[in-house]
């Protein structure tokens, strides 16, 4: 059984919501790609959701408004949507679909690829072990990023998730080898667009970064296209042409509403909040393509940014995510509040491959202890103001008092930075340090007497009481 | 000649070709030929897919696809196989990495592509040696010989349920292929390996009452939460519980046979961990390696959805499989909740109607009949064997009251309940002593009482009481302080502490601690509550509380570290250093 080729259909029995219904097509496969011409000469591109004998019911990406069935002709491609790869792609500004933004032609590529690509074997896993330095201190030393992570923000409307990933976009490095960024972008406004567009500029200039914008007035449907894209364009970037590969998604919120919206419009049966019951498979197989593969070189490491809506931890999306991702860097309001970017709350903050990517051997060798003992004294810091919320400041102890300035110098000396100052590890760390060094020596038991000593670490006597601001 | 269950029941060699009618997702509907009947496995389009048949309604047969079904259109071909999906059970599971039919993943290629051609496991030639001779009679599951080459597992090859009679042929000591007819009994040929449908529980004599535990090396499990071989365990936790971390060290170092590892839905990376670590571990009894006495079945969650709902029954069979021969095995499937999941998205592909959360109906009872799969048997051929059942369940949003979670608990005899509280205060393994239950522990104090260890159940009931104690003050302390307390009370406050700090908690990258033997689990208990016991003394006698709360306990609480897994007579020698340093306490 052929496929149909370029066989055009024009007869649409039903036309309902984003949904129409092609009548009399025989070969006519599930998932195909479908390319609909209207009367009007307009282009319009569809997905086949069920082939059911001689019927085909399509969804029109761009919805199917101002559509008359009688002027609809349908060509089914034969195959479900395929997207050109290659290094073409990198440096260009495309819409969601892959079509250029940019006033360039049409990207090309000497092979193409199916965009809903094909689970990694998990016995050719190469277990992530080296890191991503994004050039934010905050992430770079407490939470690590590991090439062939998965490693989601969350955050919450209102604060700087969006500058966040566009700086690590920026920022990121791979210690001198090949990188690239695939930033997707899924309903964005306008103005967020093109702050994206201006912040990432001289990254796509550079030939090293591959942009793709879905606005919040582009078709919904078409979201649900552009992380798959974007991921299929990094996959090859990566494990062909060998470079290590970041794929930025953000808003992931955005795409599972999305997906909510395209559920609805088939009438399926809804699960959480409405969510369709495979939301976590289908994010899942979106965060699922990261990864490395033994014997080839290259990575594939995602960064979905998601806003929590109301903040709630527990509503599906970011839960489901946290099931699928290693680890989480969570945004804080109260951070931001106390001026703070980014306002990353750094106990809720996790990257379970840190220990495999960080450390000896691979960033440096104090690493993984300063950055235990940097959580461990603002969880002592945290429990102290709330103390000193209670009991008043004076009455705290001398070393407690010394635990308020440590969360000050946590704060303002370590975790905050400009968002266009991409700053190296090193100075990240010794920051880290210095924000530690306010702690008298006794409370520094997770860093060796070695590096206490080199440091110069202090007993409480030699370093004066502690004045709270 | 006739085979064994597995093989098709049609004895005409032509078969029957049915056309596809529709395509939707996982969803197939093809038309019904003579021939086909529910359950049966069929071989969907040009590429042959792998689809079971899952209704039959007048000339319309919904079969459910086990793998990415893009681009099948009507009027392609189904081919009805006329048996129900089967697996290949056999010795070169053991160290095997699979996928959820129990295809093999080694050698498929980097990238799992939806084709029909990841069937055929690797041919090896095996070393057998008989144990039965011609002319000899032999009834079903009885032995007629071991496969020498199987690492550490003792292989037997069994006649197939439903034979028996007269051994009419046998193979030598020897080599032989490992799809080879070994033996000839009662007009069946024997081989080492043998098919068996998955969704089909392999026959047993017997089942048994169970009194002896399963002992896992993860000291909360041994001494508060024990789990007899045979029994069932649910392990709920919301993400970042460290649920994934427990199993694997439990699929580490638990004192059975044969473990089946099922990671449904699992992260791709953790599983390639898995497989990298049980690959350089050695198994602290037999000395050989880990992998070998292990089964992985690696379904990770962008692996096709359905491929997933049979995982856990294939899992189940492999275990049945090695039950049989009078072995100890372990199920532990992670995670539950994707799998109900799947169950949820292909009832709401064939419209059924939903019931809690979208849901199908029946989701409790497929539940409650994969929990009963587990079981301590005799075997048909007279052998002692176990099935112990440890699922993970994932409730979202930390939700205890979801479907899948409230249903999981009325059906296992255990639940360890995993604590976001504990994980987030970085207390692992962060099993809740409140939110947790043993339904084993009457039979297996029974069973401790009768044999090794008379003082079990006083010392777990001892424990118990701290932590409970303990629980109940820590919310008065946080209202009033610790200093408001009186003496006893804020010794019950430390000896909390202690329980938690010095024997609950488990460092599972620590060479000394990520395995605690039952020796040393009794050890540290029994340590930490005799230092309690001397703490209150102290109080008694006029000691102030603070300067027994400002005692270093260090050399107790690192007690774990500091000794090795059995090493019992170590603590025992820490216990009496820290006793000694109390006595200096005066009034």
């Amino acid at each position: 059984m052929s496929v149909s080729g370029g066989i055009e259909y024009t007869a649409v029995r039903e036309l309902r919501g984003p949904l129409a219904i092609v009548e009399g097509v025989s070969g006519i496969g599930w998932d195909e790609y479908v390319r609909i011409a209207l009367a009007s000469g307009e282009r319009r591109h569809g997905v086949v959701l069920d082939a059911d004998r001689d019927l085909a019911v399509v969804q029109v990406l761009e919805g199917t408004a101002g559509m008359d069935p009688a002027g609809v002709r349908a060509a089914f491609s034969g195959s479900p949507l395929r997207v050109p790869v290659g290094t073409d792609w990198l440096g260009r500004v495309c819409n969601g679909r892959g079509e250029p933004l940019d006033g360039g032609p049409p990207v090309f590529g000497a092979h193409d690829a199916e965009v809903g690509g094909a689970p990694i074997n998990p016995v050719r896993r190469e277990p992530p072990s080296e890191p991503v330095l994004t050039g934010v201190g905050a992430v770079d030393a407490l939470t690590t990023l590991v090439r062939g992570q998965k490693l989601p923000v969350f955050s919450v409307a209102g604060l700087p998730h969006l500058e966040l990933a566009a700086q690590i976009a920026a920022q990121a490095t791979a210690a001198g080898e090949a990188f690239s960024v695939v930033f997707a972008g899924m309903g964005l406004t306008h103005a967020d667009a093109s702050f994206v567009r201006d912040a990432l500029e001289e990254r796509s200039a550079a030939g090293e970064l591959v942009l793709l914008l879905n606005t919040a007035d582009d078709p919904v449907i078409e979201r649900i296209l552009t992380p798959r894209i974007a991921l299929t364009v990094a996959e090859h970037l990566a494990f062909t042409e060998g470079r290590h590969v970041l794929v930025v998604m953000t808003d992931m919120t955005t795409y599972a509403e999305a997906l909510r919206e395209v559920s609805a419009a088939r009438g399926e049966i809804p699960a959480r909040r409405a969510y369709p019951g495979y939301l976590y498979s289908d994010l899942a197989s979106l965060y699922e393509r990261c990864g490395r593969i033994r014997g080839r070189p290259g990575s594939v490491t995602v960064l979905p940014v998601l806003t929590m809506p109301a903040g709630d931890i527990t509503h599906p999306v970011p839960d489901l995510t946290g099931y699928i991702t290693e680890g989480q860097i969570v945004l804080s309001p109260e951070t931001h509040a106390r001026g703070v970017y980014p306002p990353v709350d750094a106990l809720s903050s996790l990257s379970r491959l840190m220990r495999k990517g960080a450390g000896p051997g691979r960033t440096r060798d104090d690493h993984l202890d300063v950055a235990a003992q940097l959580l461990a004294a603002l969880a002592r810091a945290r429990q102290v103001r709330d103390l000193a919320d209670l009991v008043g400041q004076a009455a705290l102890s001398p070393t407690d008092r010394r635990y308020l300035d440590y969360e000050e110098a946590f704060l303002r000396d370590f975790a905050h930075q400009r968002s266009d100052e991409p700053r190296d590890l090193d100075t990240s760390l010794e920051r880290g340090w210095r924000a530690l060094l306010t702690l008298p020596r006794s409370q520094l038991s997770m860093l060796p007497a070695r590096l206490l000593d080199a440091h110069g670490a202090q007993d409480l006597d030699d370093l004066g009481e502690g004045t709270p601001r | 000649m006739t085979e064994a269950a597995g093989t098709p029941r049609r004895a005409t060699a032509r078969e029957p070709v049915s056309r596809i009618l529709r395509v939707t997702g996982p969803l197939v509907e093809m038309e019904y030929v003579g021939g086909t009947a529910m359950y049966d496995l069929v071989s969907i389009g040009p590429a042959g897919l792998p689809g079971e048949v899952v209704a039959i309604n007048g000339d319309v047969v919904t079969v459910q696809a086990y793998e990415y079904t893009g681009g099948l259109a009507p009027g392609q071909t189904a081919l009805p196989q006329g048996r129900p999906l089967s697996v290949r059970l056999g010795p070169e599971l053991l160290g095997g990495i699979f996928d959820g039919l129990l295809r093999p993943l080694s050698g498929a290629g980097d990238w799992l592509l939806p084709d029909a051609g990841r069937h055929a496991a690797e041919e090896r030639v095996r070393s057998f040696s008989p144990s039965v001779a011609q002319g000899e009679q032999v009834a079903e599951g009885e032995a007629l010989g071991e496969i020498q080459d199987a690492g550490p597992v003792r292989v037997k090859v069994l006649l197939p349920p439903g034979c028996g009679g007269t051994v009419e042929e046998i193979a030598a000591a020897g080599d032989v292929p490992s799809d080879a007819v070994v033996a000839v009994v009662g007009s069946v040929e024997v081989r080492v390996g043998a098919l068996w449908p998955v969704r089909q529980p392999r026959p047993v004599r017997e089942r048994v009452d169970s009194h002896e535990s399963l002992n896992t090396g993860q000291r909360v499990i041994d001494l508060l939460f024990p789990v007899a071989r045979g029994s069932t365990v649910a392990v709920p936790g919301g993400f970042g519980t460290g649920k994934t971390m427990l199993l694997q060290q439990i699929a580490k170092w638990c004192d059975a046979d044969v473990i089946v590892y099922v990671g449904c839905g699992e992260r791709g990376n953790e599983m390639a961990d898995v497989i990298t670590e049980l690959a350089e571990l050695q198994d602290p009894r037999t000395g050989g390696r880990l992998a070998d006495r292990t089964v992985t079945i690696a379904n990770t969650s962008n692996m096709p959805m359905m491929a997933r709902e049979a995982s856990v029954y294939t899992g189940m069979t492999v275990a049945e499989y090695f039950r049989d021969m009078g072995l100890d095995v372990v199920v532990i499937a992670d995670s539950t909740s994707r799998w109900a999941e799947a169950l949820r998205e292909f009832a709401s592909r064939t419209g059924a109607l939903p019931a809690e959360e979208g849901y199908p109906a029946g989701l409790a009872s497929a539940i409650a009949a994969f929990y009963e799969r587990a079981a301590a048997v005799t075997t048909l051929g007279g052998y002692r064997g176990s099935v112990t059942v440890i699922g993970a369940v994932s409730p979202p949003g930390g939700d205890m009251t979801e479907p899948v979670t409230a249903h999981t608990e009325r059906f296992v005899r255990c639940l360890w309940t995993l604590d976001r509280d504990l994980a987030y205060a970085r207390h692992y393994p962060a099993v809740s002593w409140a939110g947790s239950f043993s339904r084993d522990v009457p039979v297996l104090a029974a069973g401790h009482r009768a044999a090794d260890d008379p003082a079990w159940t006083r010392r777990r009931d001892r424990v118990g009481a701290v932590l409970a104690e303990a629980d109940r003050l820590a919310d008065l302390v946080d209202l009033i302080g610790i200093a408001a307390l009186p003496a006893r009370e804020r010794i019950s406050v430390l000896a909390g502490r202690l329980v938690r700090e010095g024997v609950l908690q488990q460092s599972a990258l620590s060479e000394q601690d990520a395995y605690c033997g039952p020796e040393k689990t009794a050890a540290l208990a029994d340590a930490v509550l005799a230092v309690a016991d001397r703490c209150r003394e102290l109080v008694d006698s006029g000691v102030p509380a603070a300067s027994v709360e400002e005692t270093d306990f260090g050399p107790l609480l690192r007690a774990r570290e500091d000794t090795g897994p059995h090493d019992a007579a170590g603590v025992a020698a820490l216990r009496d250093a820290m006793l000694t340093r109390l006595g200096e306490l005066r009034p």
